[in-house]
């Protein structure tokens, strides 16, 4: 409404502990430092050889122009590794006092013990904890840490790590390639379902730093894991980077839920590949909330390579202030009888920009896919922006896409209705908000439905002047 | 009391209403009739502080207070209940959940549980013809017009106001529906003695709530002001006898 103006509500996870390291690279980016985190690492040749392959990917490519504004992110100011501790904890005891107390801030180790069925966490460019039900154990789930992956299974990680987003796909996968370190790896064995989520936090701590991890997913035929991300870091004046790269492998008749809850502070560039293959009658599903970030760029991608493969992407970006989020999801269907669904859902507010980006393509020989994109914009105040940049590619006659898209402009006529039953601006906007997000919340979790919810309303909570 | 001033008010700059005064009392039911874009709609949006409507000139009291420059949630809480013309739908909010919300709200000290507050709800809402299951719905989303306009009527007998201004209230309802309405408006108005401003095209309406003054607005100006003796003659030649 005219009158009003907002201030930007308290990031909640703004807080820093004082920085730890047992080793951290010079500032800056250079050959010198993708060898020495390799060296570190006792990496075999063919990671070392691929990390600078990667390295030399980064530097031919031009930063893309097509999105949001790069031009502030200033390479040679950040840190690319950062080693927090020497190994990794397999109980809370056994990590460093300081960081654990971050983790107990963020409620992580009550959420192990409440509804989930492993965990791992990232502080800087390190796993430093983690753990795995027995049970899960037993059945052949791995859950570890991508480097402990790579000296373990190597045959395993080398038949995917880098196949679906390979190293020169794009300059920021390139940059991640060259300079990766932690993450997750999972393989779910042939149909072993696993009921209680596996959960990744990730958190940044430090200035200027950068966070590259990869994260591998393979879930074998017939098999179900749901897998959880969620990332905070503090509020510095300097810029992060947080540029991951995501694999996730669906074979036949296998479903794979990827469940994101992006909150980084407003200083982190998030430019993150996410990326899909699925094989017949296999599903992925992608759950993807932005809440966070002063740019987002993220698009999960999904590969629909056997018949009836099946893809959803349900995105909720909830953009305000000097935010930027661009998000949007890829469907590339290749086989008969593919179906994806992408329900895109962007909040903008206090003068934030929100952007749908996505690319449905169906090849020809593609009968009879299917692929529908729903697209809603809700824009709350005359400062903010929604964009949408669709592209629809169909080869195949017998395939259809449906796009739906619409703008809520500032949806004053609901905040009027709301207001004359007596709600205050803030609560009115909050129902307003929580509403339009709902068909995505109600996919998540119990304890994460409520997370999300609490924390939209946290960004809605303005003052009015 | 609430007392219109020499109220003007413009949209986007435009002049709508041109030096407005009236008061409506408790207990008072007041028509407020006139052709289609004499500004009668204005005159309720203006009232329950719709922030496009410019208040140029004039003042709005309440009970002697100025609420001139209240945004729509004050003037609410004050007891002014706007059941509009056109609801709008809002997709994803549970009607349960927000009647439940605007019951706290305006009853902060009552003690009724959620179980009993959804059983009262159920029973009013069977009285007003509302099929039960549009309750666990979200709020008006592919009502139909008659539905929505029961549901305002569910509002106000939630939040129970002192005043009740019924923008058409009465449109997009069948004969036994406007019928069932009428006689729960009138109960509502005799239990609360509210003061009721309608704006209505329906005679029939007028029947049942027997308003006892009657103002005929013309390009933005009350032209007449006259009794329920009024009602016959415009529905026999219209607004201009």
């Amino acid at each position: 409404m005219a009158t009003t103006s907002y201030q930007k509500s308290p990031y909640e996870y703004g807080f820093s502990n004082p920085e730890v390291s047992v080793f951290k690279t010079q500032q800056g980016i250079s050959q010198d430092v993708v060898k020495t985190i390799s060296l570190l690492k006792h990496e075999d040749d063919k990671m070392f050889n691929f990390r600078l392959r990667a390295y030399q990917y980064f530097i031919d490519q031009p930063l893309p122009t097509w999105g949001p504004d790069l031009s502030g992110i200033n390479f040679a100011d950040i840190f690319y590794y950062l080693k927090p501790t020497d190994k990794e904890g397999h109980t809370w005891e056994e990590v460093p006092l300081e960081i654990k107390d971050t983790y107990d801030k963020l409620g992580i180790p009550q959420a192990e013990k409440e509804f989930l069925g492993g965990v791992k966490a990232q502080y800087e460019s390190e796993i430093i904890y983690g753990s795995l039900m027995k049970k899960l154990k037993k059945q052949g789930v791995i859950f570890c840490g991508m480097d402990e992956a790579l000296k373990k299974y190597p045959k395993l990680v080398w038949q995917y790590f880098g196949k679906i987003v390979p190293p020169d796909d794009n300059k920021f996968a390139s940059l991640n390639s060259a300079v990766w370190s932690g993450g997750s790896f999972i393989y779910i064995p042939k149909n072993v379902h696993v009921d209680l989520p596996l959960q990744t936090y990730f958190r940044i701590n430090s200035q200027k730093m950068g966070q590259f991890e990869r994260t591998l997913i393979v879930a074998d035929e017939g098999s179900f894991v749901h897998y959880i991300e969620g990332c905070t870091a503090p509020i510095y004046s300097t810029d992060s980077l947080h540029a991951a790269v995501v694999e996730v492998f669906v074979k036949a008749n296998a479903r794979v839920r990827y469940t994101t809850i992006q909150n980084w502070s407003t200083n982190v560039y998030n430019l993150v590949t996410k990326r899909a293959q699925v094989d017949a009658h296999g599903v992925m599903e992608w759950v993807d909330g932005n809440l966070g970030s002063k740019i987002t760029m993220k698009y999960p991608s999904n590969i629909l390579a056997g018949k009836g493969a099946h893809a959803e992407v349900l995105s909720i970006a909830v953009a305000s202030g000097i935010q930027h989020l661009d998000a949007g999801a890829k469907a590339i269907h290749l086989a008969p009888n593919t179906t994806s669904r992408i329900v895109s859902k962007s909040i903008s507010l206090h003068g934030g920009r929100s952007s749908y980006r996505g690319t449905v393509y169906i090849s020809q020989g593609a009968t009879n896919a299917r692929s529908k994109v729903v697209c809603d914009a809700l824009i709350l105040d005359k400062n903010s922006h929604s964009d949408t940049y669709p592209t629809n590619k169909n080869s195949e006659s017998s395939a259809f896409i449906e796009h739906e898209a619409t703008v809520s402009k500032i949806g004053e006529d609901q905040l009027f209705y709301l207001m004359s039953r007596g709600f205050s601006q803030t609560e009115a906007e909050a129902m307003i908000v929580n509403g339009f997000v709902e068909p995505i919340v109600k996919e998540l979790p119990l304890e994460y439905s409520l997370e999300l919810n609490r924390l939209i309303n946290l960004q809605m909570e303005g003052s009015i002047a | 009391m609430i007392q219109l001033k020499n109220i003007s008010v413009s949209v986007d700059q435009k002049t709508i209403l041109n030096n407005i005064s009236f008061n409506l009392k408790p207990g008072q039911i007041i028509a407020l009739m006139g052709p289609n874009g004499s500004g009668k709609s204005t005159i309720a949006l203006t009232l329950a502080g719709h922030p496009n409507y410019q208040i140029t000139s004039g003042k709005i009291s309440l009970d002697k207070k100025d609420i001139t420059k209240f945004s729509p949630d004050r003037r609410a809480n004050l007891g002014i209940f706007l059941a509009n013309q056109s609801p709008v739908a809002i997709p994803g909010l549970n009607v349960k959940s927000f009647l439940w919300q605007i019951f706290k709200k305006f009853h902060p000290d009552q003690k009724l549980s959620l179980s009993e507050f959804r059983s009262w709800l159920s029973f009013e809402a069977d009285s007003l013809g509302i099929k039960s299951e549009l309750l666990d719905r979200q709020f008006n989303d592919g009502f139909s017009g008659g539905e929505r306009k029961k549901m305002e009527v569910l509002q106000m007998l939630v939040s129970q106001p002192k005043y009740l201004i019924l923008d058409e209230i009465d449109s997009g309802l069948d004969i036994d529906a406007l019928k069932t309405i009428s006689l729960r408006i009138q109960k509502l108005a005799h239990d609360l003695n509210l003061g009721i401003l309608i704006i209505t095209h329906s005679p029939k309406f007028l029947d049942y709530l027997q308003p006892t003054q009657i103002l005929i607005l013309k390009k933005g100006q009350i032209k007449t002001i006259g009794d329920f003796s009024l009602i016959p003659k415009i529905a026999a030649s219209g607004f201009n006898f």
